[in-house]
């Protein structure tokens, strides 16, 4: 179980996050829903041990992550527009996050994370050949290849067109569920956040206004924003 | 459809030809046919088996090898820390940092020479090596930091938040990145160490000659010039097959990967502040010690003011300054444009031409002064004379000038995606807009890099200037010699300070084009 | 018809051709063939003379040192860069004669020039000469009471031979001079001996001029007490002192010197012969001459010269300096350089 508890984080002195609070079951996804610039992405970063933490605590089954470094945590990020290592091919970058676990055989855990995502035979491609919805499915399958205990994908189909969404979206949700995923979905869609979420939380300047499931939330909206951004 | 597709191919492939014709013709003329007239003077009179030939080759040839190899590495070494720390942060006086570091690129080795011995150096090879880490970090520094500050942070993120620790998220992830960049610095301290004079003979005694020393002993003080020949043939091989071996390392690895924009650098905060700011001084403290030798020297009695008087035997020392200072922008001109052009045509081709043709360029760099020097003599007189030209001296700088553009452009080059030409194409752009509207733009970045260096590189060169005849013309480099050259306080004051005015002036300049460079970059 | 006028403009062409070959006309510009160090010395004012009395604007090439332009001479025989060629010294004498680059010429002045010096069969013409000498710094010899050492024999204790700093014979021009005053001095058969000694004494060498002048010397803040040097140099020390003062601070040993004789000639396949001749007549007139001893610290060729005051002053030229043939020093030199650098290096 992840806690994010009343957290504050600044970058260059401009307060991103204020208070943030937000707490993860053991195999719920929450689809963490927002404007853009409301400080979606920083939370991830904060969970993930990239940007500083001022105040509040993260903590994992109840134990402080705030001082294990960011490659200790066993986390997965998979990154707005993917940041798929350019010098490796499909397979090493499938492939890094295992062998930073000294798995000394990661050939059959790599196929069979391409396999999931629909790239079986993929492996020794460049990734400059990709298109963009393969480089989607390679990141996916990179940062869940090595089995995180807590998964965060940050704006997952971001910049692809709208029918490979809709398919993606679909896949995205069976893969999660199939692997019992715990973690958090960014995106500013309600529609991706419903379809790829247990939960729904929601994020305003900084500050989770609201959290619950779609149907709940558009019964008792916290505020008029709220009823505005979820209908 | 089919015979419309034939013709565009064609005249695509007439624009490389055009393109490609500029700098085929500049290096041509002014390097290929003058080395290849004077080897053939040189060979025409060689008897093969010479007494002692191939004993001394090898031994010559050997120790230019592994000193310029361990000087290339120890170079790379020395220069890791301050190119991280200005690759990785944003702090006061880092542009300065990075201007300083190329001024002892531009001093002449007889002025670093004697700073160094008056520093307790003794003649030996470790006072060779620390020299040649001296003149070349700023090679290492400013290409690698020009890739590394522009890495995409999500990456090594990526690594990180992939369970890889900060020390594996650099070899596995920044290092292989910056690994074309980290190639081309190398290639170019090996050229400038293998062909390494100056240094060699003020803090090597006779002991250590390189090849370059050689061929300048065998060809001006014993006017053996089948000898000098036959060591200025090796030495091109040599230089060659590092090439060779360069450019196929270049090609295993895809060097075409997306270089993002600039992007704001962080500002160190916490314990890195102490490691950035130690890292920072501590490297520019070693740069400047000898530097701050020549400072104090220059310190005397009306030194400076001295430059600007008319003195009876040099006339007016200050006069070099502007000499030097156009004698580089001509040069700088003259190598930006044969430098963009011949990367504009080696990037649009990939293949064994292009290849060959990127090594031509780089030659000059590893070519002793001596055989251009002589070469302009016995080449040049046709179809105009041009042996005893001022142009000459702006030439033969270019041409040492033109490998550093062709190096800083071209990874910049292949980076730039087809995809963001056909789109203008698209759009109406003709093949010269769309290099302008779309290369040049993205390029000029790179350029402003490459420019800079063909900048101080002219204001700093020596060897090449002083074997080409020409009309009695002072450069600040040539102006500091004929005043080391006289006894007396005065003249020893006197070209510390011109050498001081010197450093001055290069990180003046390398300020302002860092400067130009960032306004050049806000446009888009 | 025709064909008459045509043999007419034949004719006079022709005519025209062997007037332009017989009587030179007057160029407007002669090019002169320097290494460096002459080159930088020259001003507006060197040649304004020649160019008031001729009519003719002396243009200077500079061509690196004098081993460079030498060589530069020879790759560019019959079709020179120049019309006359300024500071050939023995050093490489035999190798611009032997390559015939010269036109022969007796200038009108040469007679003044002391007969020692000329070449009897005036290919080329001496324009001044300079001695290459051991210097001493002036107040260690005083402070410490010890004697400056009047023959080079002495230089064999370690006293002095760990207190003296010489140039590279194959790197540096006044190096190779004070080794051909060793060979001059000892003979074929001693001078390596002498060296052996100067090298177990703990003899200084350095690459070059200035590295051994200005780091080595003590005079300048180095080690070395003795350096090899110039004798005009003691006069430069005054003219390029930083205070004024009387006297230099360092004097000229006498025993060792070495003369190096420079000369002009006129470069084979000028266009401008005669014009060329004029240059070289004007080298050697007391107008040039005298501009000498300032401008590039050597002496003049021409005996009528008078030296500035500053080195009738300070100046030691001294009695019997050491000379070696041009063709001896040509058919040597490697060969001397290698043993020197096999007893000095190992």
């Amino acid at each position: 179980m992840l806690e994010i508890d009343q957290i504050d984080v600044s970058i260059e002195d401009t307060p991103i996050l204020r208070q943030a609070d937000l707490t993860v079951g053991n195999g719920e996804v929450v689809g963490l829903l927002g404007p853009s610039g409301s400080g979606k992405s920083t939370l991830l970063r904060a969970v993930a041990g990239l940007v500083d933490v001022a105040s509040g605590d993260i903590r994992w089954d109840g134990a402080s992550l705030l001082d294990v470094p960011t490659h200790r945590r066993g986390l997965g990020l998979m990154f707005q527009g993917y940041a798929l290592f350019p010098h490796l091919d499909v397979a090493q970058n499938v492939g890094f996050g295992l062998r930073m676990q000294r798995n000394a055989t990661p050939g059959p855990l790599i196929s069979e994370a391409l396999e999931m995502v629909g790239l079986a035979g993929y492996e020794n491609r460049e990734v400059d050949s990709l298109s963009g919805g393969e480089k989607q499915r390679v990141a996916l399958a990179r940062t869940l290849a090595p089995q995180p205990r807590f998964v965060m994908l940050d704006e997952p189909l971001g910049a692809l067109d709208r029918n490979l969404r809709r398919m993606l979206m679909t896949e995205m949700r069976e893969i999660l569920t199939e692997r019992e995923v715990t973690g958090i979905v960014v995106t500013h869609d309600r529609d991706e956040a419903v379809a790829m979420a247990d939960r729904l939380a929601l994020m305003r300047e900084g500050t989770i206004v609201q959290t619950g499931t779609l149907s709940e939330i558009l019964d008792r909206p916290a505020n008029d924003w709220v009823r505005a951004f979820v209908s | 459809m089919d015979t419309g597709d034939g013709r565009l191919r064609r005249s695509i492939r007439w624009g490389w030809v055009g393109v490609a014709t500029v700098p085929a013709l500049f290096v041509g003329y002014f390097f290929a046919y003058p080395v290849v007239r004077i080897l053939d003077v040189g060979l025409s009179e060689l008897s093969i088996g010479a007494s002692g030939l191939q004993a001394r080759l090898l031994r010559v040839g050997w120790f230019t090898l592994w000193q310029a190899s361990l000087s290339t590495v120890l170079t790379l070494l020395a220069a890791t820390p301050l190119t991280w720390a200005v690759s990785s942060y944003e702090f006061k006086g880092r542009r300065l940092a990075t201007a300083l570091v190329a001024v002892p690129f531009v001093l002449p080795t007889v002025v670093v020479g004697t700073a160094f011995l008056s520093l307790g150096f003794v003649q030996s090879i470790g006072s060779i090596l620390a020299a040649h880490v001296f003149f070349n970090v700023a090679v290492v520094v400013r290409t690698v930091s020009s890739v590394w500050s522009r890495i995409d942070p999500r990456l090594i993120e990526a690594g990180r938040v992939l369970g890889a620790g900060p020390w594996q998220t650099f070899r596995l992830v920044t290092l292989p990145l910056l690994r074309p960049a980290i190639a081309a610095a190398s290639s170019i301290v090996f050229l400038f160490t293998f062909t390494s004079f100056g240094v060699v003979l003020i803090l090597g005694g006779f002991r250590f000659a390189t090849l370059e020393v050689e061929i300048y002993r065998q060809a001006v003080n014993l006017f053996d010039l089948p000898l000098a020949a036959s060591l200025a043939i090796v030495q091109l091989i040599g230089v060659t097959t590092a090439l060779y071996v360069y450019s196929r390392y270049q090609e295993s690895r895809s060097a075409s990967w997306e270089v993002a924009g600039a992007r704001l650098l962080p500002r160190p905060r916490g314990a890195m502040r102490w490691l950035v700011g130690s890292v920072v001084i501590a490297s520019l403290t070693v740069l400047m010690a000898p530097l701050i030798s020549l400072f104090s020297d220059s310190l005397g009695r009306g030194f400076y003011t001295g430059l600007f008087g008319s003195d009876a035997v040099v006339g007016s020392p200050i006069a070099s300054v502007g000499n030097s200072l156009r004698f580089a922008a001509i040069a700088t001109l003259i190598s930006t444009i044969v430098g963009l052009m011949a990367a504009a045509a080696i990037s649009a081709r990939r293949g064994t031409l292009s290849k060959w043709f990127d090594m031509l360029l780089m030659l000059p760099l590893g070519t002793s002064a001596v055989t251009i020097g002589f070469g302009f003599i016995v080449a040049l007189d046709w179809p105009v004379d041009l042996r005893a030209s001022f142009w000459l001296i702006p030439i033969a700088h270019a041409l040492v000038a033109v490998p550093f553009v062709v190096r800083t452009t071209l990874p910049t080059l292949r980076s730039i995606r087809q995809e963001m030409r056909d789109a203008a194409a698209v759009l109406g752009a003709s093949p010269w807009r769309v290099w302008r509207q779309i290369d040049l733009p993205i390029v000029s970045r790179a350029a402003m890099v490459g420019s800079g260096f063909a900048f101080v590189v002219s204001l700093g060169e020596f060897g090449a200037t002083s074997f080409v005849a020409r009309p009695n013309i002072h450069t600040v480099p040539t102006m500091i010699f004929r005043l080391l050259g006289r006894p007396g306080e005065v003249s020893f004051g006197m070209a510390m300070a011109l050498s001081v005015l010197l450093a001055a002036i290069t990180a003046g300049v390398v300020m302002w084009l860092d400067r130009a460079r960032v306004g050049e970059l806000g446009r888009f | 018809m025709r064909l008459s006028k045509l043999t007419a403009i034949g004719i006079s062409a022709l005519a025209l051709a062997i007037a332009a070959c017989s009587a030179e006309q007057a160029p407007g510009t002669l090019t002169l063939i320097a290494h460096d160090s002459f080159a930088d010395g020259v001003t507006e004012d060197t040649f304004a003379a020649f160019t008031e009395e001729t009519g003719i604007r002396v243009e200077v090439l500079a061509a690196g040192d004098a081993g460079s332009m030498v060589n530069q001479a020879v790759l560019s025989k019959g079709n020179p860069l120049a019309d006359v060629l300024f500071g050939v010294d023995d050093t490489y004498l035999s190798r611009a004669l032997d390559e015939e680059i010269f036109r022969v010429y007796r200038s009108t002045e040469v007679d003044k020039v002391h007969p020692e010096l000329v070449d009897t069969q005036y290919r080329v013409t001496p324009i001044d000469y300079g001695d290459v000498c051991i210097n001493y710094d002036t107040a260690w010899f005083e402070s410490t009471s010890i004697a400056v050492p009047e023959r080079l024999e002495s230089l064999r204790a370690e006293l002095y031979a760990s207190h003296l700093s010489v140039e590279h014979p194959a790197t540096s021009s006044p190096g190779l001079a004070f080794m051909f005053a060793t060979i001059a001095e000892f003979g074929e058969e001693g001078w390596l001996d002498f060296w052996a000694d100067l090298r177990d004494g703990g003899v200084r060498v350095a690459s070059d001029w200035t590295t051994a002048y200005y780091t080595d010397f003590l005079t300048h803040g180095g080690p070395s007490s003795m350096v090899v040097s110039y004798a005009s140099s003691p006069p430069a020390e005054v003219v390029f002192s930083e205070e004024p003062i009387d006297s230099p601070p360092t004097g000229v040993i006498e025993a060792g010197c070495y003369r190096q004789v420079e000369y002009a000639g006129i470069l084979a396949g000028t266009q401008y012969p005669a014009a060329a001749g004029k240059l070289i007549d004007f080298m050697l007139s007391l107008e040039f001459q005298e501009q000498i001893p300032l401008s590039w610290f050597v002496f003049p060729a021409n005996q009528d010269a008078q030296l500035p005051s500053v080195f009738a002053e300070h100046v030691v030229i001294p009695d019997d300096p050491a000379r070696l043939s041009p063709a001896y020093i040509a058919e040597n030199r490697d060969r001397w350089i290698d043993e020197w650098i096999q007893v000095m290096e190992g």
